[in-house]
């Protein structure tokens, strides 16, 4: 025997392959696995820096936390998964299929006999037909049995569930087997030609026919997965495979062009079907290929998977007009915009960037409602399954823009096409946010009878214009005093009042009225201070709106409800403009939609490997865990007879089973006992 | 003891004429469904639905009581369906459907079944009664009924409210509970027979009242029980393979890990002389964790093919499929575990125990906490 001390290749061979090691990496793997769910994966770096700040960004980044799972060190860890899982089947392999064939007949009398799982008979029997009947029996249990005449006797070996050390095999040469086809489809080959300097990650936003060969892959490459976006009409030959903070340019052996992007609703609105029809095109300009992509329909073409992965607007042209917020007077001028596109705006307030982003045609919204709740079966169950979306309806389209000043800080808008009904009237509705975390808070300008805002335009620009101011404050203590008073000093101070009211409005709105209470009245008359004031502000801008309308040429609007909420409505979205951060508005008066489909294309010549690993795994899961080992021998000498049984794992069906035989070999043995006999026989 | 040695008869001789009936009407029943509805279905929907019949046919022979609870859920659930005679006002109108089973008040139903067999249960175990156990396993095989037909009558109220909208209820994080309920209680039913010990019951009922918590929480105060429509990626045959095989490892992780609190307690000299023996216990918490591997395994490997198909990639490392990776990692390395001499008893249950929380996080704080592909069941 050897007993000096094992060497390092055997103590490492023992470490590897031992079953404590294999736990800790199991969990040491899953604890790895955590931190790329915790943390979002392969966003744009900036991302993370606005995140982490720039220490921790450096930190995280170093330790390639961005991309967890194609990091270094996770790439060792599974590593050592298939070197330990290889090492463990290496280990194991001789000895069990030495095992699945062996019947064990070199088993001693003694060794029997120190068994935990024996049970002895005695009997009469001729050890011949004791064997011959109990050979049947173990046959008929489902083990293959061996007959061995010993000097004195028989033994029989028997063994059953050899499948199980066959699972053993398939499960973990499967695990080998999917890593390695996981390694295929990784990105080992570019990590291996980047770290050699014979590619680089473009970081730089340039088009795609401007990236440097350097950072370009050929069509050849064995496995990628990149995206394309196609705007309808248009066809792209290349795909863009996000690396860390940049991207690289796969060239594809074809040419994919977009004919069609469909959307399909349900009745509720909801999205039902997302298909592409594409044309396929080699590259000297033959079509081979026409077909429809759809969500989990991918089409497959020359080796290459092309999937419906997202979509997006492909440059929608747009009509708008344009009006100036804080001019004095109501006029507009008129702008054209493509989606994705930007212009200039130069206007008092200075140098503007519009900066057009996307464009729905769409825009199912929530528009509220209380359920209640009526009290019967249907509401002590929950109520219907059915849903009713009473609430849910299509506001029409939408389209976001980016409004950056002369300092280059932007707001975001987002406009609605068409008028929305909040609370029993009719508005045009624009949103607006600083970033793109924020919820959008909305300016509502009010319709007029006619449907449009340009009544609201009109009494905005007269209320802003100071000219005016002197006219209004007069009409409006005319209306407010009777003939009596006209011309006495109670009207100078109405109009002084009212006058002072426009401008403290036209200024900063409510809250410049606000303040201008808080500083000049006393607590204790404020109250009643703010209602006189406010009456008088909108009295006199009822003024203002006739003053307006006459100005037009239109009609002078009734002293109605209407007229009413109207003045109220735009006093208070007047008071709105001054928070929202934009000199115009810009409306949305025709379009001419363009979409872009998002297709994701792949090469993986790894899959067909990885599947055919699920599928080892998977029989040999179940072998493993459903064919149960174990082993029976019985010793048959004249007038005595030994069962003895073992098995890899005892579990209380093992248990079961040797009470089983053990009564088997009682009844066996009994002198009086009658051959076996099928119930049906 | 004489039988002792009769060989067993081939397996297919071993089987009744009960049997053979239930093969044939569960062939009965496919068989004409695909006929009625051929059109609508695809090529590998049609084998799906030809698969069930061998599928429900054997479990059937190898598990009893499966057949009369088929029987009788499909007995219900038709004639469920013959009053609602196509129209889905039916289900406040007709005394049957606004009761007891349209699929709402099926499940509630089931929810309140659950709950008293959850009471009777632990009555049992307390009181050492062998009768209220009993009456435990009765509710909760009739908590599985009322699930079944309630989640069968859902799956045809979805195709009344309309042609496109109809679809297996397996689709969202209400349904999904509802099945795990289910399949949960039925593989406990299941070892409870084979392991011949009810006590257990008052354990594994608990993490299927929890599941029922969650389900009324969910319902009356997110409205989650409404049936929407699909959205286009959970649009695929994948989806009616993929979800079922899940819960059934799900459940099973379910099972173990009540199993495991038993296992502590009774450790501990807590209600040890009311429930079985330790090693018992064991035997089948490495029963419920073998079949939900199993399963779990077979879900995982569905799911990646699945997301080749939708995603274009088998395997993205998206939150929810990192997780299903964890877990699956966690249950192998239980499974190692108990090969290892010296490691076993409390250590294995309490790694079940924590495998409870594991399971949990990936079947439902994905969903609430991380953000991902997989596009159901956002809380
Ligand atoms: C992801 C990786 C692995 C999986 C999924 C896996 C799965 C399994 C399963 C399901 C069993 C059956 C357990 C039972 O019968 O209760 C098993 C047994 C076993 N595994 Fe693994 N295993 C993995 C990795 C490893 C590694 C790395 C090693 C070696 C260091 C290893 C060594 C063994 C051994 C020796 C057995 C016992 C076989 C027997 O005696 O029947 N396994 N494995």
């Amino acid at each position: 025997m050897n007993t000096a001390p094992p060497s390092f290749g055997k103590s490492l061979f023992e470490l590897l392959s031992s079953m404590r090691f294999a736990i800790s990496l199991l969990s040491i793997l899953a604890i790895a696995s955590i931190i790329g769910t915790v943390l979002k994966q392969s966003e744009p770096y900036a991302n993370y820096m606005i995140q982490l700040g720039p220490f921790w960004f450096q930190v995280f980044e170093k330790l390639g936390l961005y991309d967890v799972y194609h990091a270094a060190w996770f790439l060792v860890i599974l590593t050592f998964l298939v070197v330990s899982t290889s090492v463990c089947i290496t280990r194991n392999a001789p000895n069990f299929v030495r095992e699945m064939k062996s019947f064990r007949e070199h088993v001693s009398d003694q060794s029997l006999n120190a068994f935990k799982h024996k049970h002895e008979a005695i009997t009469e029997q001729a050890p011949e037909a004791l064997a011959t009947r109990a050979q049947a029996y173990l046959e008929g249990q489902g083990y293959k049995v061996k007959n061995l005449p010993r000097e004195d006797g028989i033994l029989l070996a028997a063994k059953a569930g050899s499948w199980n050390r066959l699972g053993y095999f398939l499960a973990h040469s499967a695990i080998v087997i999917i890593c390695i086809g996981g390694l295929m489809d990784g990105n080992l080959i570019f990590k291996a030609q980047q770290a050699l300097g014979y590619k680089k990650i473009e970081t730089r936003d340039i088009p795609q026919s401007q990236v440097p060969a350097i950072s370009r892959l050929s069509p050849s490459n064995p496995s990628f997965r990149g995206s394309v976006q196609i705007p309808e009409g248009s066809s792209a030959g290349v795909a863009f495979l996000n690396v860390a903070d940049g991207y690289l340019v796969q060239e594809l052996p074809f040419t994919v062009a977009l004919k069609q992007f469909r959307i399909e609703h349900y009745t509720t609105g909801q999205p039902k079907s997302f298909e592409s029809d594409v044309e396929l095109f080699d590259h000297a300009g033959n079509k081979v290929r026409e077909a429809t992509i759809a969500v989990n329909h991918p089409l497959i073409h020359d080796g290459i998977a092309i999937y419906q992965a997202s979509f997006a607007d492909g440059g929608t042209r747009m009509k708008l007009r344009g009006w100036n917020l804080f001019a004095p007077t109501a006029s507009s001028f008129p702008i054209e915009g493509t989606v994705h596109g930007s212009s200039t705006l130069t206007s008092e307030a200075g140098e503007h960037t519009l900066e057009f982003i996307d464009f729905r045609p769409f825009n199912i919204e929530n528009m509220g409602g209380e359920v209640v709740a009526s009290g019967d079966t249907m509401s002590v169950l929950g109520g219907s399954p059915v849903s009713d979306n009473k609430h849910l309806r299509n506001v029409g389209p939408s389209f976001q823009y980016k409004l950056r000043d002369a300092r280059g800080q932007a707001r975001e808008f987002s406009n609605y096409m068409l008028p929305l009904e909040l609370d029993g009237r009719w508005y045009m509705v624009s949103g607006v946010r600083e970033t793109p975390n924020d919820a959008f808070s909305y300016l509502r300008m009010p319709l007029d009878a006619a449907g449009d805002i340009d009544s609201f335009m009109r009494l905005r620009g007269a209320l802003l214009n100071a000219e005016l101011r002197p006219e209004i404050a007069s009409r409006f203590a005319r209306q407010a005093l009777p003939q009596e008073a006209w011309g006495t000093e109670i009207e100078n101070k109405l109009k002084f009042s009212a006058t002072q009211m426009l401008a403290l409005f036209a200024e900063g709105g409510f809250q410049s009225l606000g303040r201008f209470i808080e500083e000049k009245i006393p607590e204790a008359e404020r109250e009643k201070a703010v209602g006189t004031y406010l009456r008088i502000l909108e009295l006199a801008a009822f003024e203002a709106l006739q003053l307006a309308s006459l100005q037009a040429g239109l009609p002078a609007p009734q002293a109605d409800e209407a007229a009413g909420w109207l003045v109220r409505d735009t006093l208070n979205s007047m008071s709105d403009m001054f928070v929202y951060g934009a000199p115009i508005y810009l409306q949305l008066m025709s379009y001419d939609e363009v979409k872009a489909s998002g297709l994701q294309l792949t090469r993986s010549p790894g899959q067909n490997v990885v599947y055919l690993g699920s599928l080892l795994l998977t029989l040999g899961v179940f072998f493993m865990l459903y064919v149960r080992e174990r082993r029976v021998w019985l010793r048959i000498k004249p007038s005595h007879a030994l069962l003895a049984m073992s098995s890899a794992k005892q579990t209380i069906d093992f248990e079961k089973e040797f009470t089983q035989h053990a009564r088997a070999l009682d009844t066996l043995t009994q002198p009086a006992s009658t051959p076996a006999k099928n119930p049906e026989a | 003891m004489e039988l002792a040695l009769n060989q067993p008869a081939p397996f297919l001789k071993r089987l009744s004429w009960f049997d053979w009936l239930f093969a044939a009407i569960v062939a009965a029943g496919a068989l004409f469904a695909l006929s009625q509805y051929a059109d609508y279905m695809d090529i590998y929907e049609k084998a799906i639905l030809l698969a069930v019949i061998p599928s429900l046919a054997v479990a059937g022979w190898f598990w009893k009581p499966f057949r009369p609870l088929f029987l009788v859920v499909g007995a219900i659930s038709l004639f469920a369906i013959s009053q609602y005679s196509g129209n889905l006002a039916r289900m406040e109108e007709a005394f049957f459907l606004r009761f007891l089973i349209s699929s709402q008040a099926a499940i509630m139903w089931m929810c309140a079944l659950f709950g008293f067999a959850t009471l009777t249960y632990w009555a049992g175990l307390l009181a050492r009664s062998d009768f209220m156990l009993k009456t435990g396993s009765a509710l909760t095989w009739s908590a599985v009924a009322m699930g079944w037909i309630g989640l069968m009558v859902r799956w045809y109220e979805s195709y009344l409210i309309g042609a496109d909208v109809g679809h297996i209820p397996v689709s969202n994080l209400y349904e999904v509970f509802v099945l795990f309920c289910l399949i949960t209680a039925m593989m406990y039913l299941y070892y409870e027979a084979r392991c011949q010990t009810r006590q257990l019951g008052a354990f594994v009922l608990l993490v299927i009242s929890a599941a029922v918590g969650f389900i009324l929480w969910y319902t009356f105060d997110r409205g989650a029980h409404e049936i929407q429509p699909l959205v286009p990626a959970l649009k695929s045959w994948w989806m009616k393979i993929h979800v079922p095989a899940n819960f059934v490892g799900y459940g099973g992780f379910s099972i173990a890990a009540m199993l495991g609190v038993a296992y502590l307690l009774a450790g501990r000299g807590i209600l040890a002389s009311r429930l079985p023996k330790p090693e018992v216990i064991d035997d089948m918490m490495y029963k419920s964790i073998a079949i939900g591997f199993g399963f779990f395994t077979i879900a995982t490997i569905l799911g990646a093919m699945w997301a080749a198909e939708a995603w274009g990639g088998y395997w993205s490392w998206d939150p929810k499929e990192t997780w299903a990776l964890i877990v699956w990692l966690n249950y192998a390395a239980w499974l190692h575990i108990r090969l290892v001499k010296g490691l076993r008893g409390p250590l294995l249950a309490w790694w079940a125990v924590v495998g409870l929380f594991i399971t949990t996080f990936a079947f439902i704080g994905v969903n609430m906490f991380l953000s991902g592909l997989h596009s159901y069941g956002t809380l």
